[in-house]
């Protein structure tokens, strides 16, 4: 029998995910303004960074999450779990504009087009822009329930990009362990979507 | 904006501003104040208090070395001893300063030997003994794009290489660091082929700068700064300065360094510090001097051979682009 809560339980669960969704950033900020990080930079810059890909990874797990337990009230955290993994990743970007360059936005790009590692994570970044600029119910509307879910699968090329941005990263230490770690988890997480799909397939051809 | 990173908000004077010979003495009047505040204790402190950290290490008396040591401020002692590269105890930064203290750092003997007439085996107490401790102010930039300032206690790594009267065929000297998987957790990891293995040519390893190390802040080194004994060159990238080290050779070709070995591409066997090399994934232009550069502060210009600009002449005619 699969969990089902109310709207007003939803509501309640939906408070407890924000506030915990926002424990890392005040970690980052606190752990900066009381001097325990030695390196507040490279804290801020790495946490971020990190913690917009978890978010990526959770965003990715809600469908099959509720397909697989029944618990169709997921789909209702969505959204917001969506907006921290932009919240995160844009904390990642103005960290790298900010302490990497200053705000010198022509030193950036420069920076951005002679290193495919950081190449990678940016277009995932501008990616995510028009994903987080169509998420009110108003864009759901006005660009139509089906082209707005054609849009929104651009998370489906996000995810590898964010996971192949941080496996450079790491490679250059041959630490692998996280890397391989998440890309399990999104290739799990995507295989599962075109499993269903082409079992659907199936379906409907043999219909 | 300037955001003085002074935990006790009082504005102690540090021994660069006071005259070169009240430099040792201030430095320890300083120090003695620090741990004075730090019993009264805000949260911070209590973090730098915690046993790792803490600089109630053996105190080690040493000359100070001022021709050698640069003015700048110090950095903290939390932060020296605290964010640390030592993979043999962990990858993050505060693995080490946590794991570190299943070392056993005595007893402890170093192997020197390979193209040298007169092979040695020296422990701990007669490496103390082999020439004068000198205290040396340094910078430590590290390959990473962050910089500390450090008073290491040690004397030129000549003395030592002189004892073992170098034969005619020594163009390089290879420094292997302990790898016992009893006392370093780190080993289980594949991040690089153990031991780690660093080298220099033998002009960079009889440069006065080149130090062999056993102290910093006047104390034995802590075991994850590389107790007992280890490596300093300031003028390269932090990683050339192999830590808990117990075998030197003295070879006739270049000896394979751990991360060349790794990721030749973004580690080279010089690894001279050079604003002008941008590693693979990152610039060297610049660096995050730990203690001061926060976020309205801009980082500090990285300088050629980290302001070491003595060492030039090694390198004179040299494709530092080439060899970086």
């Amino acid at each position: 029998m699969a969990l089902q809560l109310s709207s007003k339980q939803v509501g309640w669960v939906k408070a407890v995910v924000f506030v915990l969704s926002l424990l890392p950033f005040a970690r980052l900020v606190w752990g900066t303004a009381s001097g325990e990080f030695s390196d507040p930079l490279a804290a801020i810059t790495n946490g971020s960074g990190e913690w917009a890909l978890y978010f990526v990874c959770i965003t990715l797990a809600v469908t099959p999450l509720r397909r697989l337990s029944g618990w169709n009230w997921l789909v209702k955290l969505r959204r917001m779990i969506g907006l921290f993994a932009f919240f995160y990743a844009f904390v990642h970007f103005v960290a790298f504009l900010w302490f990497d360059h200053f705000f010198d936005v022509a030193a950036m790009l420069q920076d951005v087009w002679e290193r495919p590692f950081i190449l990678v994570g940016f277009i995932a970044f501008i990616l995510l822009i028009p994903l987080a600029a169509t998420s009110t119910n108003a864009m759901i509307k006005r660009l139509g329930g089906k082209r707005w879910q054609w849009l929104h699968r651009l998370i489906y090329v996000v995810g590898p990009l964010a996971i192949l941005h941080f496996w450079w990263m790491k490679a250059g230490k041959n630490d692998f362990a996280q890397p391989i770690l998440f890309g399990t988890i999104v290739a799990v997480l995507l295989g599962l979507r075109v499993w269903w799909s082409v079992r659907r397939g199936k379906a409907t051809a043999r219909a | 904006m300037l955001f003085k990173r002074n935990p006790n908000g009082i504005d102690l004077p540090y021994p660069s501003e006071i005259t070169p010979q009240a430099i040792y003495e201030g430095r320890r009047d300083f120090i003695a104040r620090m741990a004075a505040t730090a019993a009264v204790g805000s949260g911070i402190w209590h973090m730098a208090n915690r046993e790792a950290f803490a600089q109630d290490g053996q105190k080690l008396a040493a000359r100070a070395n001022v021709a050698l040591s640069t003015d700048e401020k110090l950095t903290p002692f939390k932060d020296a001893a605290g964010y640390n590269n030592f993979y043999e105890f962990g990858l993050d930064k505060g693995d080490p300063a946590e794991n570190a203290g299943s070392l056993r750092t005595r007893p402890w003997t170093v192997r020197i030997e390979g193209e040298v007439k007169k092979p040695l085996t020296l422990d701990i107490d007669s490496l103390l003994k082999l020439a004068p401790l000198e205290e040396r102010i340094y910078r430590l930039r590290c390959v990473e794009g962050w910089s500390m300032v450090i008073p290491w206690t040690g004397y030129s790594l000549s003395n030592l290489l002189k004892a073992v009267e170098p034969t005619g065929n020594a163009k390089f000297v290879e420094f292997t660091t302990l790898a016992d998987s009893k006392q370093m957790p780190g080993l289980r990891s594949g991040v690089l082929d153990w031991p780690y293995v660093e080298g220099l040519r033998m002009d960079e390893a009889m440069h006065p700068l080149t130090t062999l190390t056993m102290g910093m802040y006047g104390q034995v080194l802590p075991n994850q700064n590389g107790a007992p004994v280890r490596l300093i060159v300031p003028w390269k990238y932090g990683f050339k300065s192999a830590k808990s080290i117990v075998r030197i050779r003295l070879l006739s070709s270049q000896p394979r360094t751990a991360w060349n070995v790794s990721a030749p591409r973004e580690y080279g066997f010089y690894s001279n510090v050079n604003p002008n090399v941008p590693h693979p994934r990152w610039s060297q232009a610049s660096e995050r001097r730990i203690g001061e550069t926060g976020l309205f502060q801009p980082k500090k210009k990285t300088l050629m051979f980290n302001g070491y600009d003595q060492v030039a002449s090694l390198y004179s005619g040299m494709d530092l682009k080439r060899y970086y």
